[in-house]
């Protein structure tokens, strides 16, 4: 034997080897015990601004004024809800569109292309894209549809390009993830290539799909930094696409440089609100992958 | 009739063809407008020179020097810890069981969740329960959190392709379990592992939210893990959402982006290196 735990009593190396199994272990455990962590603390702060103010009042109430003590989030639940559904409703379309593109209709070369570009997309850090909407989108929106410029719209703008990625290429693993008989056989029956996307293998693709849909709207609710700079964040019910509004994680970013005591409470009890939806979404996602059966 | 479903036909895959031209032309018109704007203001002494008057003058140096040692932080915690956690769940575990359901199922529900609950986290453990205060050591903390789901997924993967004979011709000459891990399965598996590092510096060098809560936004040069950082991407934030200056931001950003297609590039680079490896 030439190796090192070779040249050992045969009781030392098997003690070696329990050892680093047993490290091994602790470091697996590590993210279970972040989760943990991670609920713990987060509960443990939100919870008593819950429990003071009633659950019911801080999810429903439009008045947000800390330094009177008053925390609704009523006008940050309906912010997030319509940027998110707002950036869904074309970012969904064309990420299915494209991902069909890039698994059934480009050429090998534009494929390559696009699959770059969209990784590229997926790469840009969210403030570059809240710094390009705050430029370029906010201001054009502001002269050629008039109101503020930062707005609902200008939100929905730039998070359906930033949840491109993530709903394009879970769509396209899953349509390229369609066995080739299914394909075949449509084609055999004299279905057009069209056809056989339309009919085969979009609905065969479809938990695939709607998995990365949802993660995309998880992405989108959780987006915070490319939000708060195109959205003008005011506490108010918007009554129109070009009203300002203010997300729950805006909420969060904007005020926890300064809150302290029941205003810093109220944060964190906004940030659970946001973990439970996502935590929901998740659960969504995870039962719909496991009927694919 | 047949005529007629065949322009529909052409009609929505031309519509298909415009939406793939869109999403390249908005990707163009991002990086070639930030690159175009930011270009002028990327100078040697934008790169050197400390920020002065809260941004307003002066350069970058400080948060270039933050970013770095945020994201070195971040990685030299979390790279051991996900290379472990993929080793346990490939090479320790012969099934599936409840233990690595659970494992698994925590570094997913990790990746899912939005990083400014990350800064709440980070905010009330790291930086005060463990008092840690605002600093490189709880931002590079909060960050590995952020990125161990990452490095575990692309860790597992790169294991899982070393071909099996690899482990079997290995075990077959007397080595140990551990030995044949650490001399053959994770030199074999290391560019698909390296890829999967450098994928996670991308994200951490453009995190933002959960960084100004846990590192803080002080513009100082950072010298000790306990010392507080802006990093580039926050400092963008505050140049951009306080108008300090807006051609400042322009070139942090232009700064930014070229640091993410790069660290792509090399990570696609050292991808296609490890599947050519495998092969040949």
């Amino acid at each position: 034997m030439t190796t090192q735990g070779g040249g050992r009593p045969a009781q030392v190396r098997a003690a070696h080897e329990r050892l680093v199994a047993l490290l091994l272990l602790a470091t697996s455990l590590v993210s279970v015990l972040a989760i943990a962590l991670i609920i713990v603390f987060l509960f443990a702060k939100g919870m008593p601004l819950l429990g003071k103010v009633g659950v019911w009042h801080f999810l429903t109430s439009p008045t947000w004024n800390p330094t009177r003590g008053e925390f609704g989030i009523a006008t940050m639940l309906v912010g997030s809800l319509v940027v998110t559904l707002g950036a869904l409703a074309w970012g969904a379309p064309l990420g299915l569109a494209l991902a069909i593109f890039l698994a059934e209709l480009a050429p090998p070369r534009v494929t390559a292309g696009i699959s770059w570009a969209v990784d590229l997309l997926a790469g840009i850090p969210s403030v570059v894209y809240g710094f390009f909407g705050l430029v370029v989108i906010v201001p054009f929106i502001r002269e050629r549809l008039g109101g503020p410029g930062f707005s609902i719209l200008a939100g929905v703008i730039i998070l359906g390009i930033m949840i491109l990625p993530t709903i394009v290429n879970i769509s396209r693993d899953a349509i390229r993830a369609v066995p080739r008989d299914y394909k075949e056989g449509s084609l055999a029956l004299g279905a057009t290539h069209w056809q056989t996307i339309v009919r085969i293998l979009v609905p065969s693709a479809r938990s695939g799909i709607l998995a990365g849909i949802v993660l995309g709207m998880g992405r989108a609710i959780g987006e915070t930094m490319a939000v708060v700079l195109v959205t003008g964040n005011v506490t108010r019910m918007p009554d129109s696409i070009l009203s300002p509004v203010r997300t729950m994680t805006s909420n969060v970013v904007l005020e926890m440089g300064y809150a302290s005591g029941d205003h810093q409470l109220a944060l964190f009890a906004t940030g659970m609100v946001l973990f439970v939806f996502i935590v929901v979404m998740n659960v969504m996602v995870s039962s719909a992958m496991r009927t694919r059966g | 009739m047949a005529r007629n479903r065949r322009t529909g036909e052409m009609a929505i895959i031309s519509l298909i063809w415009a939406g793939a031209g869109l999403v390249a032309l908005s990707l163009c018109a991002i990086i070639v407008y930030v690159a175009v704007k930011g270009a002028g203001t990327i100078s040697w002494t934008f790169l050197t020179e400390v920020p002065r008057r809260m941004g307003k003058e002066g350069g970058i140096s400080s948060t270039i020097v933050s970013t770095v040692y945020l994201t070195v932080t971040a990685i030299l915690i979390s790279a051991p810890l996900g290379v472990g956690a993929a080793v346990h769940l490939t090479e320790y575990q012969q099934r599936r069981t409840v233990l690595t359901r659970i494992i698994e199922g925590s570094a997913e529900a990790l990746a899912g969740i939005p990083s400014i609950v990350f800064g709440l986290f980070g905010f009330v453990f790291f930086v005060i329960y463990l008092k840690l205060g605002w600093s490189v050591l709880s931002g590079g903390l909060t960050l590995a959190m952020m990125i161990l789901p990452t490095i575990m997924r692309t860790a597992q993967e790169a294991i899982r392709a070393v071909p099996v004979e690899f482990r079997e011709n290995s075990l077959a000459l007397g080595a140990t379990r551990w030995q044949t891990v650490s001399r053959i399965v994770l030199p074999a598996a290391l560019p698909g592992i390296v890829t999967g590092i450098i994928l996670s510096v991308g994200r951490a060098v453009g995190e933002t939210a959960a960084v100004l809560l846990t590192a803080g936004s002080a513009l100082g040069m950072p010298l000790l893990p306990s010392d507080p950082a802006r990093s580039m991407s926050v400092h963008l934030y505050l140049l951009a959402s306080e108008g300090i200056s807006l051609e400042r931001a322009y070139g942090t950003a232009l700064l930014l982006i070229v640091l993410v297609i790069t660290v792509n590039y090399v990570a696609n680079l050292s991808l296609r290196r490890f599947s050519y490896r495998l092969r040949g």
